[in-house]
């Protein structure tokens, strides 16, 4: 492969290397790439290095100290280690695994957040069709429109998750990442999320990591296993969960162990 | 076995009443000094209190004496330990917020680095140092080196240096209650590091860090010790910050040597005492309205 933008492909990961200490690494030595408007699951077992390879495609884990990484990520055939983080975060949006609205901001202020965080100034009446455009878009507009004005903490959890996916795309990034977005939600909500993310992925293309594997089955286009740091199978996803390539993939989609 | 089973069970009835009992006497026992204090300053010192003891300064001897001798209020008031304490208040909060809340933040951020730990140990040290001691430090580096004299900057030295620790820790603790996953939700949005402490560290421990800063407050407007070495003390209302200056405790202290004054000491003191009190009634208030965490 060579670094000419990829139309297929929006991510592109080489041989990625990530290491919290000297010699351990959390995500060793990993390549894939993500199509574009697609979900792309990343499945594994806890501390198999599934949130820390999501978090590098916007940088997020170089915010623990001492990190080592190897290896490059491409980004429309640019590495996101050249890019400035502040200009990759804006196209690489992320929500997590816990709610987390700005508590100290109401609704409205929340999903222009991006903006403000950023300075950038806009005219009263864009950020209105911002803030209408993004909660339409995670179904949250009818249920919120009166009261915009209040505490984005007085929603509910999967209305805050909501919320929160909205904040993201607020900014009209090209990929979203997902950090186990559902773990901390009831059924319901959980439903309603799934049920956005399969909206989403038509704008946006969306990289999940989770560790239900019933939950990637039914929405992910593409899935990627991780074991030990290592990317042990990757592909489609119906592939992956019928017809396993390797032993282990098999061992943890049974239910052996994970 | 049945038998035993329930005896067990009177036991630690009886037991929990007695522990019960015990808890209660101890928060009554406690409480009782507090509401003697207040009875007492406000039985004695409420007939002091009137427009002339907030806007004259404090009268001499003699006019005390006289008053007294004749059965009358003692004329004059606090206004010059009033002004001098709001100087100093002020001039010591305008350097301890700043800096405490910034070097708050630096430990909190770096909590992992040697120096930050190194720091805050420092701040520990710092605020178990007795106050006359700031006193002495302020006096051999102000008074004897830049103002030539007791003065009103002093005495802001040395409360700045009370101040400092308590806010450092009240903002070191605040933060450390933030959710990791709010400041991870302002880098997601490609927020810059410093705006990410003044838009959302910031605003969201409001309450704590005003909390803190209240008491700090409260705990400075009452001390003594250090200003004797400082600010000395002043007849008149001033406000010039390189020359001596009194403060309300001060005056409750200059009140007590004076025979002629006792009544004074009263009233100044319930004044003081609601004065602080009105200050953590406040933070309270403020705390309650602007929590988010």
């Amino acid at each position: 492969m060579n670094d000419t933008p990829d139309s297929e492909h929006v991510l592109t990961i080489k041989e990625l290397s990530i290491a919290y200490e000297p010699g351990r690494y959390a995500v060793n030595d990993v390549s894939a790439a993500i199509r574009r408007n697609s979900i792309t699951a990343i499945m594994g077992p806890s501390g198999c290095g599934k949130s820390t390879l999501l978090r590098a495609m916007n940088r997020m884990h170089e915010l623990y100290p001492n990190i080592e990484t190897k290896g490059d990520i491409l980004l429309d055939g640019q590495s996101i280690f050249s890019m400035s983080v502040i200009e990759l975060r804006r196209k690489v949006g992320m929500v997590f695994q816990r709610p987390n609205p700005f508590p100290n901001m109401t609704i409205y202020e929340n999903v222009v957040a991006g903006f403000s965080l950023n300075d950038i100034r806009m005219k009263k009446s864009q950020r209105d069709d911002i803030v209408e455009e993004a909660l339409r878009n995670v179904a949250l507009w009818d249920e919120v429109k009166e009261s915009l004005y209040r505490k984005g903490t007085f929603l509910s959890g999967g209305q805050q998750q909501r919320l929160c996916v909205a904040r993201a795309i607020a900014f009209n990034p090209e990929v979203l990442l997902l950090d186990e977005p559902t773990s901390a939600l009831d059924p319901v909500a959980t439903s309603k999320i799934e049920d956005l993310l399969g909206e989403l992925k038509k704008k946006y293309t969306l990289v999940l990591v989770t560790h239900n594997m019933s939950q990637a089955a039914r929405i992910s286009d593409d899935s990627m296993f991780m074991y030990l740091g290592e990317l042990v199978e990757s592909g489609r996803t119906e592939i992956l969960f019928t017809n396993p390539k390797d032993s282990r993939t098999e061992a943890y989609l049974t239910g052996k162990f994970g | 076995m049945k038998k035993e089973l329930s005896d067990n069970i009177g036991r630690r009835n009886r037991a929990n009443g007695w522990f019960r009992s015990l808890v209660i006497a101890g928060s009554v026992i406690t409480i009782i000094p507090i509401f003697l204090i207040v009875g007492n300053l406000a039985v004695k010192g409420y007939r002091q209190i009137n427009l002339a003891f907030f806007t004259e300064p404090a009268p001499d001897t003699f006019q005390a004496m006289m008053a007294a001798s004749s059965g009358e209020i003692i004329p004059g008031g606090i206004a010059n330990g009033l002004t001098g304490s709001l100087l100093m208040v002020l001039m010591a909060s305008l350097i301890a917020v700043p800096l405490g809340l910034m070097t708050g933040i630096y430990i909190y951020e770096n909590s992992t680095r040697r120096y930050a730990a190194f720091i805050r140990s420092l701040t520990e040290i710092l605020q178990g140092v007795p106050s006359i001691i700031l006193g002495i430090i302020a006096y051999l580096w102000i008074v004897k080196n830049i103002t030539r004299g007791y003065s009103a900057l002093a005495g802001s030295v040395s409360l700045t240096i009370m101040m400092l620790p308590l806010i450092i820790r009240s903002t070191e603790e605040t933060m450390r209650m933030i959710p990791v996953t709010i400041r991870e939700a302002a880098f997601a949005l490609g927020t810059p590091y410093y705006k990410m402490i003044y838009k959302i560290l910031i605003p969201v421990s409001f309450s704590g860090l005003a909390t803190g800063i209240l008491l700090a407050l409260s705990r400075i407007l009452g001390e003594t010790a250090p200003l004797m070495l400082t600010a000395l003390g002043s007849p008149a209302i001033s406000l010039d910050i390189t020359r001596p200056v009194s403060a309300v405790p001060l005056l409750i202290w200059d009140f007590y040597n004076d025979p002629n004054m006792v009544n004074l000491v009263w009233s100044a003191s319930l004044f003081l005492m609601a004065f602080v009190l009105s200050m953590n009634l406040l933070a309270r208030s403020v705390a309650s309205k602007h929590k988010y965490i």
